[in-house]
């Protein structure tokens, strides 16, 4: 067995500092495993929060060696072996103890967008869509709210915006319910104003850092940023819809 | 550590707690995007040697007017509007390309991808991930001084027309005198306007346009049609950034190659034996 040196944050709201501990670790653990360990032989008292250990339930996000990740599914074999590795909470929300921060804020994001609100159904009493119409959709289902991307997002880890911008997370979560084919609330306007997609300067490191491969900008924000745009923005768009509206269109 | 933060982040410009060197892809950023705007401005400056036999440079491309006392300068049947305008001020060169070069420029200024390099390089908002961004007082993204950014469609409608309007070089340059032919500079032309075609139609803005609008792509046979253009301007759109570097790259490379060979500097091998 092989040793490993961690530094681990310590700490509540009021202050901490890092702790430096030696851990025994074997081949193909992953941080988690190794933050553990430390609780069960060093420090009974480490506050971690965690559920899956398999990468779904978006519990264990943590920043290691300055990035934001899951812990679980962060190998050791990714660092060189005498590397010294840093786990500290994510930064962008309080903090509770040592690695467990209070992510409540995120949720209150969540009830802020218009849910799902389907045209009526068919004839035949059933809703129905094809397999191209949802597709693209699917791809947001996938988030795990590990909330990753809300940590790493510069608008509201560092600009200290969170009045101003949902976060990413929230608008994969809008895109999901705006590109549905099935949905029929205009979310448009909450976009542009609440949610504020226009705080998002498209930096991509939601994306980044996304465990599940979600391309959060350039398949979410932009294609939501493009839809304002043609709502508020655009000279031409916003004619077009005059005349149709006054010759009597759709 | 001296002063350290909840959680153990520091607060303040470029402060990490990140051991990799996420330095170098701003770096590298500021330095090519540097490097062109620099080349870019000195050749457009220049208003001469962007003509060579049948080779337009498409820093030049199109000719509006044409100053035909410049060195390898384009033959004035070759201008849109005909010889240089006397309105034209003194302390300016005589140069076409100031007529035209605000359309790439404003094209890829307001590009989402280049957005982002250089928020990220020249405007550190941030510089990385999970480093910190340049202090300001109150940060505002995308909304206010940034707003024109959203027009960004309409330098789109420019840069497909250029699209046509370099491709068009190319196939002039398939012909020398009346002489079909074909030569390295016939073919770095071609390379160019297809890198820019591949550039052009990754953009997030067509994607939009062509299908990304709709919410439901099989309702009708119209919808089904956008459908496949959308499939093909996302395969586009996943290689956008590959293909924003490459078709900059070219761009100034096809300007240097044209203007090297009409200096003399370099010779073009073709099938017209010389121009
Ligand atoms: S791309 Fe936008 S949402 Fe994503 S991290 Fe950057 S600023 Fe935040
Ligand atoms: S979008 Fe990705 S990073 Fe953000 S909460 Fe969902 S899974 Fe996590
Ligand atoms: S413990 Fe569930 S994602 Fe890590
Ligand atoms: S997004 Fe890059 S050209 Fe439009």
């Amino acid at each position: 067995m092989a040793e490993r040196h961690f530094k681990v944050w310590r700490g509540d709201a009021g202050g901490g500092q890092f702790e430096e501990y030696e851990v025994e670790v074997e081949d193909g653990m992953v941080v988690l495993d190794a933050l553990h360990r430390i609780q069960a032989h060093q420090a009974n008292d480490l506050a971690i929060r965690w559920n899956c250990k398999a990468g779904k339930c978006g519990s264990c996000s943590m920043e290691i060696n300055g990035k934001p990740k899951l812990a679980c599914m962060n190998r050791l074999s990714d660092y060189p072996e005498d590397f010294t590795i840093v786990v500290q909470p994510i930064k962008a929300f309080p903090l509770i103890k040592d690695l467990v921060t209070d992510v409540a804020w995120n949720y209150e994001q969540n009830k802020r967008i218009e849910p799902f609100t389907p045209r009526p159904r068919g004839a035949d009493g059933e809703h129905r869509m094809m397999q191209d119409d949802i597709e693209r959709v699917q791809e947001f289902r996938k988030c795990i709210e590990c909330f990753l991307c809300q940590d790493v997002c510069h608008v509201l880890r560092d600009q200290d915006r969170k009045d101003a911008f949902a976060g990413p997370r929230f608008m994969i979560r809008a895109a999901s319910l705006d590109m549905h084919p099935l949905d029929t609330a205009d979310r448009i306007p909450a976009l542009k104003e609440e949610l504020g997609v226009g705080m998002c300067n498209i930096t991509k490191c939601c994306t980044e850092v996304c465990p599940e491969h979600i391309k959060i900008t350039d398949n979410g924000i932009i294609p939501l940023k493009e839809r304002v745009v043609s709502r508020y923005y655009d000279p031409l768009m916003i004619l077009l819809r005059k005349l149709k509206g006054l010759f009597g269109g759709t | 550590m001296a002063d350290i933060g909840i959680g153990g982040h520091q607060p303040g410009f470029g402060s990490t707690v990140r051991t990799d060197s996420w330095k170098r892809g701003p770096v590298l950023t500021f330095l090519g995007l540097s490097a062109f705007i620099v080349y870019a401005t000195w050749a457009a400056f220049q208003g001469a040697h962007y003509y060579v036999g049948p080779y337009l440079s498409p820093f030049y491309s199109p000719v509006l007017f044409v100053e035909p006392s410049a060195l390898g300068a384009a033959p004035v049947e070759h201008a849109w509007l005909g010889a240089w305008p006397a309105w034209w001020p003194a302390f300016l060169p005589h140069s076409p390309s100031f007529f035209i070069l605000i359309f790439p420029g404003a094209f890829r200024l307001t590009c989402y991808y280049y957005r982002k390099a250089y928020y990220r390089s020249f405007a550190t908002t941030p510089p990385g991930c999970a480093v910190g961004p340049r202090a300001q007082k109150k940060y505002h993204g995308e909304t206010r001084l940034l707003l024109f950014q959203n027009l960004h469609r309409y330098a789109l409608y420019f840069a497909i027309i250029f699209v046509f309007i370099l491709y068009y070089d190319a196939f002039l340059a398939f012909s020398y005198h009346g002489v079909p032919g074909l030569g390295v500079g016939t073919l770095v032309l071609l390379v160019n306007a297809t890198l820019l075609a591949c550039y052009t139609f990754g953009c997030h803005s067509f994607r939009h346009l062509v299908g990304g609008r709709l919410d439901c792509f099989s309702c009708n046979a119209a919808c089904g049609v956008q459908h496949g253009i959308w499939k093909k301007a996302t395969f586009l759109n996943e290689r956008h950034m590959p293909f924003a570097w490459l078709s900059l790259c070219w761009v100034g490379f096809t300007d240097l190659y044209i203007r090297l060979i009409s200096m003399g500097l370099l010779t073009d091998l073709n099938t017209w034996e010389g121009f």
